[in-house]
């Protein structure tokens, strides 16, 4: 996450800097010849040749996959239900203007960005685990959605103030109150600026949930690691998974394109 | 048109009583008293950053005042228990750059605070927003996004909107000063027509013609205060103060 925390970024409405996923291919980008479309084959390709040609070890692998890629996929999409909310809620704390709800909200950023993801997994699984005995996958989705919600938040936050100041005063002159004003005019037009950044998020988070493996979640990477500690074909295991990996984030990342540009074909307005 | 004003010379619809409006170290409004009639048309001039939006602005709180009191139809809009949302339903506001909301029709636009806020039913306001957009000559342009109209169309839909929740005071902010040249006047015939109906009006513009034609009194800022008002003829003709003068002479 790169959105900065500078007072000044409030005053003009700051670009949204996306940093993490791949690189979104540009849809106007018709070229077979661009990144994503070289990574793309040569995943498939990687991916459907050792399969073909080395079945033994590499079509086994991808036999124990699907699994595990299901839990990865269930994981992301839980943590994504809590964590679209806890950033529009974070965001909108942020900017509020009620002192207590400001602070409360930010420390919550501050405090979750400064600690790796992986320490707070661990955390909320052995240290609070201890406690209250969750299972690993209710830790998982937990350290997901609290970690990712602190970083929506930012994209939040930096969504809503990318609305022209113009639109609230319309919206206030007419005599909505704030609520109205943030439900009718604001979010709308917030959702447009804000759904690439909220896609790259989410396949980053989709991603980072191969850090839950590390606590006996059966996820794809976890998966992979049971299949190579049986066989020790650890180099053809993990070629494997690591090309899965690829070529769902590689798609994803078409299918987000896609969406952003249906979106700006609707943009001209800014 | 003067007539409606003095006819009417019961309590004012605005008072600004001793207002002052600090940013910062900036004193934008200095102590401005300021009495509007019903029906009244009230034009305010003067040089940039003197103070006329924030004069403006301050009558519907858009700007919080800082010393000084606001009456509108008789209410203290400054005071905290005040409910702003519901005085600002009768107070019109029309901006500079438009303000239409994007993710809307032109219709929508003009619907959505009569539903929401007046309690109208759909058929009711869309039968309103019609006969005001026929009014503001739009009628064929119900069902366009604003991104596809052009500057004066924008602005013309945005009076109409401001309408639609039937104010009973419009406020305007140099709302041709972001127009090309050749769609100042399709605005500004709204905004007279709007003056003959009796409409309580106060504008910030720059439009000498539109002052001459229409204002009942014009008012002179510098600097964060009032330094002369008076009728168009009084103003534009026989200016007293030497800030005025100087004035007129750079923008005629
Ligand atoms: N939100 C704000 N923060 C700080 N200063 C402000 C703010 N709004 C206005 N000002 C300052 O207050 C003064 C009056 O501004 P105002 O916008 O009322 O002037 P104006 O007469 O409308 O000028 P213009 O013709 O350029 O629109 C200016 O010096 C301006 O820089
Ligand atoms: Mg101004």
């Amino acid at each position: 996450m790169s959105t900065s925390n500078d007072p000044i970024d409030t005053e003009q409405a700051p670009a949204i800097i996306v940093t993490e996923g791949p690189a979104m291919p540009n849809p106007r980008e018709k070229s077979l010849l661009n990144a994503w479309s070289l990574s793309f084959l040569a995943a498939v390709l990687t991916l459907a040749g050792l399969c073909f040609y080395k079945p033994d070890p590499y079509w086994e692998v991808m036999k124990f996959v699907p699994d595990g890629l299901l839990v990865t996929f269930q994981i992301t999409i839980i943590s994504l239900c809590f964590v679209i909310p806890i950033g529009l809620f974070t965001g909108l704390g942020k900017l509020s203007r009620c002192r207590p709800i400001n602070l409360l909200a930010s420390t919550y950023v501050e405090i979750i960005r400064g600690i790796p993801l992986l320490m707070q997994l661990f955390y909320i699984y052995y240290a609070l685990g201890s406690m209250l005995k969750v299972s690993p996958t209710v830790a998982a989705v937990a350290a997901l959605s609290i970690c990712y919600g602190a970083y929506m938040g930012e994209v939040f936050r930096a969504g809503i103030l990318s609305v022209p100041k113009g639109q609230s005063e319309a919206a206030r002159s007419l005599g909505f109150n704030r609520f109205q004003t943030m439900t009718l005019v604001i979010l709308p037009q917030a959702l447009r600026t804000i759904i690439p950044p909220v896609g790259n998020e989410s396949i980053a988070l989709l991603k980072d949930t191969s850090l839950v493996s590390v606590i006996a979640v059966a996820d794809v990477l976890r998966r992979g690691r049971e299949y190579a500690s049986q066989t020790f074909e650890y180099f053809e295991t993990y070629t494997v998974i690591a090309l899965v990996y690829l070529i769902i984030t590689l798609l994803l990342s078409k299918v987000l394109s896609m969406v952003e540009g249906r979106l700006s074909r609707y943009e001209h307005h800014r | 048109m003067s007539i409606t004003a003095e006819n009417n010379s019961g309590k004012p619809v605005i008072s600004i009583r001793n207002v002052w409006k600090f940013f910062g170290q900036l004193a934008a409004l200095k102590d401005i008293c300021l009495d509007i009639m019903p029906g009244e048309k009230v034009v305010i001039i003067g040089p940039s950053g003197s103070g006329k939006s924030t004069c403006l602005r301050t009558i519907n709180r858009l700007e919080n005042v800082d010393k000084g009191t606001i009456y509108v139809e008789g209410q203290d809009i400054t005071s905290s228990e005040h409910d702003i949302n519901a005085m600002r339903q009768n107070l019109g506001m029309v901006f500079q750059s438009f303000n239409l909301f994007p993710h809307m029709t032109v219709l929508r636009n003009l619907t959505v605070a009569p539903m929401k806020l007046r309690g109208l039913s759909r058929a009711d306001a869309e039968e309103r927003a019609l006969l005001l957009l026929k009014k503001v000559g739009l009628a064929d342009k119900v069902n366009v996004y604003p991104n596809t109209l052009s500057g004066g169309q924008q602005q013309r839909v945005a009076i109409a909107r401001a309408l639609a929740m039937q104010p009973h005071i419009m406020l305007f902010d140099e709302p041709t000063s972001a127009l090309d040249p050749e769609m100042i006047g399709e605005v500004l015939d709204v905004m007279v027509s709007l003056a003959q109906e009796g409409m309580t009006m106060v504008c910030v513009t720059h439009e000498m013609g539109f002052a001459r034609e229409v204002a009942d009194r014009v008012i002179f800022m510098d600097q964060g205060a009032i330094l002369e008002q008076g009728s168009p003829d009084q103003l534009f003709n026989h200016p007293k103060n030497p800030r005025l003068q100087q004035f007129l002479n750079q923008i005629l």
